[in-house]
C-alpha cells in the first residue's frame, strides 16, 4: 500500500491551491517552456554565438535573453524534478528507465529510437509552445484558471494536436 | 534571491504532488492522448477549476492581479498544434518532462535538450512567426467573461459544472 496514488481530483485541488498561493506570496502564475527558449540563448552566449543577432532574445528588454536567467521560473523547474526526485525515492518508485513500456510494446526496445524522437518532440514542442506563448502550464493550468481567451485556445489545439498524432502514433498499419 | 527561493519550493511541492498522483510516466501521458487513461486530464480539469474559483476570489478581494498572455487566433492555433505533435511524440509537457527525469525517466533527458534547441530554432524563426502568424486574429489581453460581456462567477459555475460532468463521464467508463 505505500505506492497507493494520490488520488488525481485531490492532487488537482491541490495544485490549484499551490497556483493561487504562489500567486498571492509573489504574484508568480506557474509555467516552465519560457525556461527553454531562455536556456538556449544562455548556452548559445557560453558557447560563443551571437545571441544579440536573434530579436526573440533581446525584445521586450531582454525578456528571454541570457540575462535573465537565473529566475523565478527557472528554480520552479529544477524545482519540480526535485520533489519529484524526493518522492519517487521516499515511496520507492523511482527507477532508472530509457525506454517507457508503453514505447517499447510498438516501437521496440531501442533507446536510440525512443531517445531520437524524445529529441525531435522536444524541439517541435518547443517551438509550438513559444508560438502559442505558453504550454499546459502556462495556457492551460495558469491561464484558464485566469478564464484567458488565449489559454483556453491553446489548450484545445494542443489536445487536438496531440491526441491526433498519438493516434497516428499507435495505430496498427496492419490491420 | 527570495523570489529564486520562492520558486524552487514551488517547483519541490508542485513535483512533490505530481509524482505522487503518478502522472509523470510516458503511460500516463500518452495514455491521456490516447484517450485511454483520463488521471493526466482529471489532474488538470480539478487543477484548473479550484485554481480559477481561488484566483477570482482573491482577485475580487484585491488582493492578487491578473496576468493574462495575449490571444491571437494564429499564434495559439497554429502553435497549440504544433506542441501538441510535439507533446505527443516527446510524451511529456515541459513541466512533467522536469518531474519525469527526476523520477528516473532518462528518455526524458534527450527531450529537454530537444527543448532547448526549439528554443534556439523558435528564436532564428520569430521574425517570420511575428509578422505572418502572431499578427492573425491579434486581440491581446481578453477574458472570457470580458468578451461574454457576463460576470466571471457564471463563467467559473459553467466551467465547473462541465468539468463535473466530464469527470462523472470518465469514472463512469472507467478511463
Amino acid at each position: 500500500m505505500k505506492n497507493k496514488t494520490l488520488n488525481p481530483y485531490v492532487a488537482g485541488a491541490l495544485i490549484g491551491i499551490l497556483l493561487v498561493l504562489s500567486v498571492i506570496i509573489t504574484g508568480k502564475y506557474l509555467g516552465a517552456s519560457t525556461t527553454f527558449a531562455r536556456g538556449a540563448s544562455v548556452i548559445e552566449k557560453a558557447v560563443g554565438i551571437d545571441y544579440s543577432k536573434f530579436d526573440y532574445f533581446t525584445t521586450k528588454k531582454g525578456k528571454y535573453g541570457p540575462g535573465s536567467l537565473p529566475n523565478w521560473q527557472l528554480m520552479y523547474v529544477i524545482g519540480i524534478a526535485v520533489g519529484a526526485f524526493i518522492a519517487s525515492k521516499l515511496s520507492g518508485t523511482f527507477k532508472v528507465k530509457a525506454v517507457p513500456a508503453m514505447w517499447k510494446n510498438k516501437f521496440g526496445s531501442s533507446s536510440l529510437k525512443r531517445g531520437s524522437v524524445a529529441f525531435i518532440g522536444g524541439t517541435i514542442g518547443l517551438i509550438g509552445a513559444r508560438l502559442a506563448g505558453g504550454c499546459p502550464t502556462g495556457h492551460g493550468l495558469s491561464g484558464i484558471s485566469q478564464l484567458a481567451v488565449s489559454g483556453v485556445i491553446a489548450l484545445v489545439f494542443f489536445a487536438i494536436g496531440a491526441v491526433i498524432t498519438a493516434r497516428m502514433l499507435y495505430t496498427d498499419r496492419r490491420n | 534571491m527570495s523570489l529564486l527561493l520562492y520558486g524552487l519550493i514551488t517547483g519541490i511541492l508542485f513535483g512533490l504532488i505530481m509524482q505522487r498522483s503518478g502522472i509523470l510516466t510516458y503511460e500516463k501521458q500518452v495514455g491521456a492522448l490516447r484517450l485511454i487513461d483520463m488521471t493526466v486530464f482529471k489532474v488538470m480539469l480539478s487543477a484548473i477549476i479550484v485554481g480559477a474559483i481561488g484566483i477570482y476570489f482573491f482577485k475580487d478581494l484585491g488582493v492578487i492581479k491578473l496576468s493574462l498572455k495575449g490571444t491571437s487566433i494564429g499564434a495559439q492555433v497554429t502553435g497549440g498544434l504544433i506542441f501538441g505533435v510535439g507533446w505527443a511524440l516527446l510524451g511529456y509537457c515541459p513541466g512533467i518532462a522536469a518531474g519525469a527525469l527526476g523520477e528516473g525517466h532518462v528518455d526524458v533527458f534527450w527531450g529537454i535538450l530537444g527543448m532547448l534547441f526549439g528554443g534556439a530554432v523558435y528564436a532564428i524563426i520569430y521574425p517570420f512567426m511575428k509578422k505572418y502568424i502572431i499578427s492573425i486574429g491579434a486581440f491581446g489581453k481578453i477574458s472570457l467573461p470580458q468578451i461574454l460581456g457576463i460576470n466571471h462567477w457564471i463563467v467559473i459555475v459553467v466551467f465547473s459544472i462541465l468539468a463535473v460532468i466530464l469527470f462523472r463521464f470518465f469514472e463512469k467508463k472507467g478511463l
